[in-house]
Formats: C-alpha cells, sequence, structure tokens
C-alpha cells in the first residue's frame, strides 16, 4: 500500500476547502499586490485612498471574502501541519481552540478596520 | 494503481542533503505558508490604526514606509508571496493529475519565475524611500 504524503487527515474535508480558497487566493492575493504595490505605491496611501476603495461595493465585498479565505487557509495550513508534525490528542483539540478563536478574532479585526474606513456598509 | 514512494522522513532535516526537488517544495511551501499567516495577523494588526483616526492611520503607514528596512522586507514578502503562489499552481495541477511527471522541472520554474517577478520588483518597492 502506497504512503500517504499529505499533511491533512483521510477522509476530511480540509484538504477540499484548502484547494478551493487556494484557487480563489492565488488570483485575489496577485491582484491585491498589484493594485497597491504597482498601480497605487505603498508610500503614497493615505486614510482617504484607502476610504474611497472600501465605499465601492464590489471592492469592499472583494476583501471581506479575501480576509474570511485567507485566514481560513493560513490557519488550516498552520493546524495541519502541527497535525503533520505529530499533534495529537488534548494539545490538537486545544490547538484547534487557540486557532479557532484566533480567526475569529482577526476576522472581527478586519471586518470592524473595513468599515471603518467605508463607513458602514456601502450598500 | 496505487505507486509507492520511499522518501524517507522528510521531518529529518539533518538528511537536507539528500532531499529531492519535490521535498524542497514542501519545505519551502510550509515555510512560506507560516510567514504568510504571520503577515497577515500583523497587517490587520497595523491596518487597524485606521479605527484611531484618518490621522492616526496615514502617519502609521507613512511612517512606516519611509523606513528602508520596511521597504526590504515587503521585497521579501513579495518573494514569499510570489513563490506561494506559483508553487500552489503547480500543487493544484498536480492533484488534479497534470504534470505530476514533471513536477520536478515545474518546481525550478517556480522558483526561477518568484526570481524574476521579485527582481524586476525593486525598482517599484524601493521608489521614494530615503536612504
Amino acid at each position: 500500500m502506497a504512503e500517504r504524503y499529505t499533511s491533512f487527515e483521510p477522509g476530511g474535508r480540509r484538504w477540499l476547502w484548502q484547494r478551493l480558497t487556494a484557487a480563489f487566493l492565488v488570483v485575489v492575493l496577485a491582484f491585491h499586490f498589484f493594485l497597491l504595490h504597482f498601480v497605487n505605491h505603498a508610500d503614497e496611501v493615505t486614510f482617504a485612498l484607502s476610504q474611497a476603495r472600501m465605499e465601492q461595493l464590489t471592492y469592499f465585498s472583494l476583501m471581506i471574502l479575501f480576509l474570511v479565505t485567507a485566514t481560513f487557509h493560513g490557519v488550516n495550513g498552520v493546524y495541519n501541519a502541527l497535525v503533520n508534525q505529530g499533534l495529537s490528542g488534548t494539545r490538537k483539540t486545544a490547538v484547534k481552540a487557540i486557532l479557532g478563536l484566533a480567526s475569529v478574532l482577526l476576522i472581527v479585526q478586519g471586518v470592524r478596520t473595513a468599515l471603518a474606513w467605508a463607513g458602514g456598509v456601502p450598500i | 494503481m496505487s505507486q509507492s514512494y520511499n522518501r524517507g522522513l522528510i521531518e529529518d532535516f539533518s538528511r537536507w542533503r539528500e532531499f529531492s526537488a519535490g521535498m524542497w517544495a514542501w519545505i519551502f511551501h510550509k515555510f512560506t505558508g507560516w510567514v504568510l499567516v504571520g503577515y497577515l495577523f500583523t497587517h490587520i494588526a497595523v491596518l487597524s490604526t485606521a479605527l484611531s483616526g484618518a490621522a492616526a492611520y496615514t502617519n502609521t503607514i507613512q511612517a512606516l514606509e519611509s523606513l528602508l528596512v520596511v521597504r526590504i522586507l515587503e521585497v521579501g514578502l513579495l518573494a514569499v508571496a510570489v513563490f506561494h503562489i506559483l508553487n500552489g499552481l503547480r500543487l493544484l495541477f498536480v492533484d488534479l493529475g497534470v504534470g505530476l511527471e514533471a513536477q520536478d522541472k515545474s518546481f525550478y520554474a517556480s522558483l526561477i519565475l518568484t526570481g524574476v517577478i521579485v527582481v524586476a520588483s525593486v525598482p517599484t518597492f524601493l521608489s521614494g524611500v530615503s536612504i
């Protein structure tokens, strides 16, 4: 029987979600870098310019989706890397809870920041 | 039919001289992933200065961007992000059954393309900073 060379548990959906978010992030991360370093330059950033972008519903919703998918992809990657290194039992449960809490806090803080720029949901 | 590849234990880094291209790709992808998730938390923390008002945000970003070390770290971040994207595409294709037989070549291509993109981006990333 072939050995399994993967960081993911057999039968789980984490592998699939990691791939689905990856496909989205490949495009959006490249767009994010290009827009904020090549179209706009990092040293020209002001609150007003960030606000102008965030006030557009398309950009606002894309950035919220970017935040959620990047958080899931990053934290899920960390969790599976730790499981791959032998994390198990109570420590595995504790790490899962801590990473889950950290993810929620990150997303809440990111959404609060986006709302501060946009002055509320830009509908 | 399943094939078995006896790669040995990749977590035993003392064997690094024996590592194949695919094993280096695995290590680089993990390393760049750790850097990116660490940066994600830092990035949101810095952007959160917007919650303290427009002036606090603008002053914080412009003060950071005036530092050469920050610009150099941004070039490093670009390198890490570009490699993770390109190697991630390689992984997606391999998972779909495309290019498994050339996975070593696509790893080398990811490295070279990352180098080219990063070198070409250096002037943009360092523009307007005082040394």
